[in-house]
């Protein structure tokens, strides 16, 4: 392989991955948030638990976050030195603003909030979390600005051939952006839900199974408790409630992802129609939107490709709200693109032995066709999943068949697929370009960069396959290590996140931790922080 | 013109000295998992005082790369692409360091715990020592030709400089620690962490003043000379006060020595941001690697009201956790019964 080829590898692997931690920290966190609010303001112990646990959860997947987000930061200057020049002036000031306006304010208040239980007022403790909570959020936002240029750059003229940023306002208000953000953030919030929802039926399920909880002649449940520490009646409450949350956390922020993707579907027809027409493996110009195309996505050639099963009028309603407008195909749209960018790769330098190459332009469309479906299909799975959880769980609690507890915990796994697949589909679809051009005439001239000049020319295909592997091999082992870890969090239970469970009786207050009531002033004389290490 | 520029080398070099003096002493304390601390209650205690902060204190490294940018797009390209490898040991350190940290107290089982102590100190050393010759290297130049790109294959980063660098910020972040560790511990772990830093100081400190003085020769001007003398005071004064049992004010020293120290290195290399060793008419300076005044205008005024925020509340969460941490506070392992027996770890409890 060519270091071109490796360093892409490496983005997508790298990117792929770190975007398996980043929604479920950024969706785990506000439901935490609002959970530990609602314990808050309620005092009700069932909350503090769930706060406790899905806290504990939610740490262990934080640190992957962090850990491999360095990478990512990293890696443009190491692998895509090129794409760094050229768009540092614009790109390189979101990511400035994104550490030190959201990624400091997250890491120091997720600090203070892991060590502070016991050292800060409670209200200030919460105030903690939440305040690194929105610093995720913003800190999504940041970098959603920076992808968004890539996509559609705005606010950039040409000067001495590289861009250079002429309206921040634009940049940082670019409509891919705005739609993208709430977008993505529905995504990770259907991460959490889903998440929720799956751990919370095994629990309800396990309690059945060990005959903790039992099903009356009407089929409604009737709570008990064990002799085991944590495993008493405020236990189920935390997780039938958990569930419901969860179930509902995740058809909201479907219908939320479908209507933000709808209006993403219908600027991207615009910005970028050739990524919409690979997505639609639709050749030429039409209404139709494909349900099933068969034939050879991969061949890029159209004659290949039979669309089997379409629905008339879907795609301009898609691209355009209604139903006749002709949707241009690729074939239309080749034409195009070689007319305006050129049919070969300029004989320059920065193309290394890619100079003069012919230029493809459509992107490999078995990734945009299958993708684009599988984020749709994913997504829409969970969000039916999690309806009709909410009928099953109606009585109380979950059906004791370990066939659909397994169905649940694997449920857990749609939503990221969804996410997978979409982040995929987008950037394969922007391809042959790392910065897109802008085709309509809105658009601005000339700001738009091929990705096989974006590489860095010095470092060698060795370096870059060291790297891939080295990278590939630290991440796989520490997803073992995260997941195993998450595996015995969830099977432990509440009491794995709250220890003090099984040594003090639990009272009102739940043991050491002071009630939402409390002024903190009590605290014993060595209380110096908490011992979370 | 040249002023935007110059005032984001300076943010720049804040940014890194605010790494150093922050995460100087977290790197140190993961190095000292293995080299100070006797028995599990003392890593713990060692850990438990860098436990709220250092995730916070690595963010200044990631806003000096991103700092570094957005304001110098060409410094960024050149100098990361340059060290490709020696980058890759700083991140996959990093990566199992805060990995580390964070999974280490997750199971009760000695041999996770060694596992992960491993990962912590073998971690913190690799990363301090990447950065130090990252830093090394980005003042005393690289083999780079006219478009800012590597010559010489994979290793041609390689020299004396990158180890005199890379030992600088180890030696500096393991007596920082101690340091530390004398201010924010008690009992037996702060009087010993005290003797050390005595003891270990001038050890500790040669290479970094030898880094000092080998830029001082090669473009010292006079005040980045006597920058170098008044931080070698500090020094002194450090060992002076930590002998006299003033742990707070000796470290505080530290961090006037590091900041003079880093004030005479980063202000002799000015305007050059990254020399190139085939050719002066290759070096990237703060006029040709910077951003527009555009776009470093914008940033000016972000950071102005940013950097101060961020000072401030990292300042509080110092004050927060501000008690002293002993052997005695450390409490019992989280030893849980886990109410559905656990088949992924086994748990001992």
């Amino acid at each position: 392989m060519e270091a071109l080829e490796i360093a892409r590898w490496q983005f997508g692997i790298t990117t792929v991955y770190h975007f398996m931690m980043v929604p479920l920290t950024i969706g785990l966190g506000l439901v935490v948030a609002v959970m530990q609010t609602i314990w808050h303001r309620t005092g009700k112990v069932e909350y503090l638990r769930m706060t406790k646990f899905w806290g504990k959860l939610f740490l262990i997947n934080f640190i992957m976050g962090v850990a491999t987000g360095i990478v990512q930061e990293f890696q443009f200057g190491m692998a895509w030195s090129e794409y760094s020049r050229f768009v540092g002036d614009v790109f390189g000031a979101p990511l400035a603003l994104e550490s030190l306006l959201a990624f400091f304010v997250e890491s120091t208040f997720l600090g203070l909030w892991i060590f502070g239980w016991k050292q800060l007022k409670p209200a200030i403790h919460l105030a903690c979390l939440w305040i690194a909570v929105v610093g995720s959020v913003f800190s999504a936002y940041f970098i959603i600005v920076a992808n968004s240029w890539m996509q559609h750059p705005v606010g950039a003229e040409i000067i001495d051939g590289r861009p250079v940023m002429t309206d921040a306002w634009a940049v940082f208000t670019n409509n891919t952006a705005l739609v993208a953000f709430p977008h993505t953030l529905l995504g990770a919030l259907a991460v959490a839900g889903g998440f929720l929802l799956g751990i919370a039926w095994y629990h309800l399920w396990r309690r059945r199974k060990d005959g903790i909880d039992t099903v009356g002649a009407d089929g409604r449940v009737v709570p008990g408790e064990a002799a085991v520490p944590g495993r008493d009646l405020t236990d189920y409450k935390v997780w039938i409630r958990s569930l419901r949350i969860g179930a509902v956390v995740a058809m909201i922020s479907f219908a939320g992802t479908a209507i933000t993707g709808d209006l993403q579907g219908k600027l991207m027809f615009e910005q970028q129609p050739m990524k919409m027409a690979a997505a639609e493996g639709a050749c030429h110009d039409g209404t139709g939107f494909s349900v099933l195309s068969v034939g050879n996505l991969g061949s890029k050639n159209c004659d290949d490709i039979v669309a089997l099963i379409e629905i008339p009028g879907i795609l301009s309603f898609l691209a355009n709200g209604d139903f006749t407008t002709e949707v241009r195909g690729v074939n239309g749209l080749l034409d195009q693109y070689k007319a305006d960018y050129g049919t070969h790769l300029p004989d320059s330098p920065i193309y290394g032995e890619r100079a003069g190459q012919e230029i493809e332009y459509v992107p490999v469309m078995e990734v945009t066709y299958w993708g684009f479906r599988m984020m749709i299909g994913f997504g829409g799975l969970a969000a039916l999943a999690a309806l009709v959880a909410l009928w099953l769980t109606r009585k109380g609690t979950v059906p004791a068949s370990p066939w659909l507890m397994r169905l649940a915990v694997a449920g857990i796994l749609a939503p990221f697929g969804a996410n997978a697949a979409g982040w995929i589909f987008t950037e394969m679809g922007r391809q042959p370009f790392v910065v897109a051009p802008n085709p309509d005439l809105n658009g601005i001239d000339q700001v738009f960069m091929f990705t096989a000049a974006a590489v860095s020319p010095g470092v060698s295909a060795g370096e870059l396959l060291t790297s891939l592997i080295v990278l590939t091999l630290v991440y796989a082992a520490l997803l073992v290590v995260e997941v195993k870890l998450l595996v015995t969090y969830v099977r432990g239970g509440v009491v794995s996140a709250m220890p003090e469970l099984a040594h003090v009786p639990a009272d009102e207050n739940e043991g050491a931790t002071p009630g939402p009531g409390g002024s903190g002033t009590d605290k014993p004389a060595d209380d110096v922080l908490a011992f979370a290490y | 013109m040249e002023l935007l520029p110059t005032i984001w080398f300076i943010v720049i070099a804040v940014l890194w000295t605010g790494y150093l003096f922050l995460e100087g002493f977290d790197l140190g304390v993961g190095m000292l998992m293995k080299l100070f601390a006797r028995n599990n209650t003392e890593r713990r205690v060692l850990l438990n005082t860098v436990g709220p902060v250092w995730d916070g204190n690595e963010v200044w490294l990631i806003t000096a790369g991103a700092a570094t940018f957005a304001a110098f797009p060409l410094w960024y390209a050149s100098l990361f692409s340059a060290l490709y490898l020696p980058l890759l040991v700083v991140l996959v350190a990093l990566i199992f360091r805060a990995v580390a940290f964070e999974y280490r107290g997750k199971v009760d089982s000695d041999s996770w715990r060694a596992r992960w102590d491993w990962a912590i100190a073998l971690g913190s050393f690799f990363a301090a020592f990447g950065v130090g010759a990252a830093l090394a290297l980005t003042t005393t130049g690289l083999p780079l030709n006219a478009n800012g790109d590597r010559e010489g294959g994979a290793m041609a980063w390689f020299s004396g400089y990158a180890v005199l660098g890379g030992l600088a910020v180890v030696g500096f972040s393991l007596l920082h620690a101690l340091a530390f560790l004398a201010l924010k511990t008690d009992g037996d772990v702060r009087h010993r962490a005290r003797a050390w830093f005595v003891r270990l100081l001038p050890v500790l400190l040669l290479p970094l003043a030898a880094w000092a003085l080998v830029i001082q020769f090669l473009e010292g001007k006079p005040w980045t000379w006597a920058a170098v003398i008044v931080a070698v005071v500090a020094a002194a004064a450090a060992w002076f006060l930590a002998r006299g049992g003033s742990e707070g004010r000796a470290f505080m020293a530290m961090g006037g020595f590091l900041l003079l120290g880093s004030a005479s290195i980063f202000g002799a290399v000015f305007p050059v941001v990254l020399p190139s060793t085939l050719d002066p008419a290759f070096d990237l300076t703060i006029a040709n690697a910077s951003s527009s005044d555009y776009t470093l205008g914008l940033m000016s005024v972000v950071a102005a009201v940013g950097l101060p925020l961020v000072i401030t509340y990292q300042a509080w969460t110092y004050w927060v956790f501000r008690r002293r941490v002993s052997a005695a506070h450390i409490p019992a392992a989280h030893s849980f019964l886990p109410a559905i027996a656990a088949r992924a770890f086994t748990t001992k409890g």
